[in-house]
């Protein structure tokens, strides 16, 4: 296993009363793909969300515990989380393009954070988000067309292409595939695969198909526990927990 | 733990059934090839080279239900590790198939001249059959013992098989009118000696099955190291169950 860019420890979360993650550790290893799989409510998604404290928007929600990024606190108080957000990216289950044409989707977050103005310069850093997404071939010729007119899929890429264009370390995704056909879902799965290259990327899952596809690593939540972490190939032929067996088996309650 | 799909069940337990179905007829083929040399029986003979057809159909109905599970079930871990154990055995099951139906085919050449000592035979007879149902009952139980028992005792078998070959030699060279009496007894014994193997290797798929270890191709002390560690824990489990 690579050496590892993410480090969660000891994390607790609570929604109020409720915790819903009960102490959580995980190392996660640098430019690889790991998937977090469970039943809904395990916790999966709650735990991804910690990377890039989408929490924060959730009042109810307070959380214990740490997490770092390249070694750094990502709760510490001097922390932006603007700042922290264009190195943790993140793609969601439904693609959710700004209202905007497909450069502008692109060059928006860059603008803002300074990373490129305009001109040759964002030209150049569109066509190169674009083409990293694998997107750029379908969409060169129509690219101040609204980013809403492409079907799911493109859309999906379009998101992708969104949050490599501010040059992030991790990208989480949630559900990436899940609103989309199974083309669409082949191309988003063989783009996470070139994009492990330079990003570290964590994809939460309900198709363990897809988590035994695409994923390096995978982690197996049940209600708020990290059940079981290990290299793709072992969860999936031969799991260390009985309870990880009987859930990628299908012979969940 | 039962599947939350329910055919899953069913298909994995017919699955099984097939397999101990098509097991106990090879079991009986083994045995009914060597009654047959044994007694001379040409009826018998003919019989086991017949039903080896009904094994051989087996074969392809265990394959036809495999495949629409791979498809259907898209199978992982424990159940991944049982229908590829099943892959395989199935066709070790059909060869022992044709060795038992090769015994009774060279019964049936012979039985002009048939050989005369087949003390041999009858006792290495027995040995393979044992095997044949140790590694069966493996199978149908999940029996990690039972099954390492079996790679362990095949080494004896083969043994058996080397001596008897040494012993076959010395009557050719003593006679030359016993060559092929020995020929057709040493290719009994032979074929006896590769069913043997075949029931090592079923044995090895219910190891894989079970543990998730693959221990072909090493011999059976560093199988044992292997497995230690994991028998170790599942003790530790079914006392604390």
């Amino acid at each position: 296993m690579k050496a590892s860019n993410i480090s969660i420890q000891n994390l607790k979360l609570w929604y109020g009363d409720n915790e819903a993650l009960h102490g959580i550790n995980l190392e996660i290893a640098d430019k690889q793909v790991t998937s977090f799989i469970g039943p809904s409510g395990c916790g999966k998604s709650t735990l991804l969300r910690c990377l890039n404290r989408m929490n924060d928007h959730i009042s109810s929600c307070s959380i214990e515990g740490a997490i770092t990024i390249g070694g750094k606190d990502i709760y510490a108080p001097e922390v932006d989380v603007v700042q922290l957000r264009t190195h943790v990216g993140m793609v969601f289950q439904k693609p959710n393009p700004f209202p905007k044409s497909i450069y502008e989707n692109i060059a928006y977050a860059p603008r803002i954070h300074g990373i490129a103005n305009k001109g040759a310069a964002m030209d150049e850093l569109v066509e190169s988000a674009l083409r990293r997404a694998s997107l750029w071939d379908e969409v060169k010729d129509k690219i101040h067309e609204p980013g809403t007119a492409l079907s799911g899929g493109q859309q999906q890429r379009l998101c992708i292409a969104r949050t490599i264009a501010v040059k992030p370390e991790v990208i989480l995704m949630d559900e990436p595939c899940s609103a989309l056909d199974p083309i669409a879902s082949a191309k988003i799965e063989e783009l996470i695969d070139e994009l492990k290259e330079e990003f570290t990327i964590i994809i939460v899952t309900h198709s363990m198909q897809q988590a035994a596809r695409v994923s390096d690593s995978t982690a197996f939540f049940y209600m708020g526990d990290l059940i079981e972490f290990g290299d793709t190939e072992m969860i999936f032929t031969k799991p260390g927990n009985q309870r990880t067996e009987d859930y990628i088996t299908g012979r969940f309650g | 733990m039962e599947h939350t799909l329910k055919r899953f069940d069913e298909e994995l337990e017919e699955l099984k059934n097939l397999i101990l179905a098509m097991g106990g007829m090879v079991e009986r083929a083994i045995a009914d090839a060597i009654e047959s040399m044994l007694t001379q029986n040409v009826e018998l003979a003919t019989q086991t080279v017949e039903r080896d057809k009904a094994i051989n159909a087996l074969e392809v109905q265990c394959d036809e239900l495999t495949r629409a599970m791979l498809v259907r079930r898209q199978p992982a871990a424990g159940d991944l590790r049982l229908i590829m154990a099943i892959i395989k055995l199935v066709t070790d099951l059909e060869r022992m198939g044709d060795l038992a139906a090769g015994i009774a085919k060279g019964m049936i050449r012979a039985q002009d001249n048939p050989p005369r000592n087949f003390s041999n035979i009858e006792v290495m007879g027995e040995k393979v059959v044992r095997q044949v149902n140790r590694a069966l009952d493996a199978f149908s139980r999940g029996d990690i013992d039972l099954a390492m028992k079996v790679i362990k005792k095949d080494s004896g078998i083969d043994e058996f098989y080397k001596r008897m070959y040494r012993e076959m030699i010395t009557y050719m060279m003593e006679d030359p009118r016993m060559i092929s009496n020995a020929i057709i007894l040493t290719n009994v014994g032979k074929n006896l000696e590769r069913i043997s193997d075949h029931a090592t290797n079923i044995a090895e798929m219910v190891i894989y099955s079970k543990l998730g270890h693959d221990i072909r191709h090493v011999d059976h002390d560093a199988a044992k190291v292997i497995l230690a560690g994991d028998l170790k824990n599942k003790n530790k489990t079914n006392s604390e169950g």
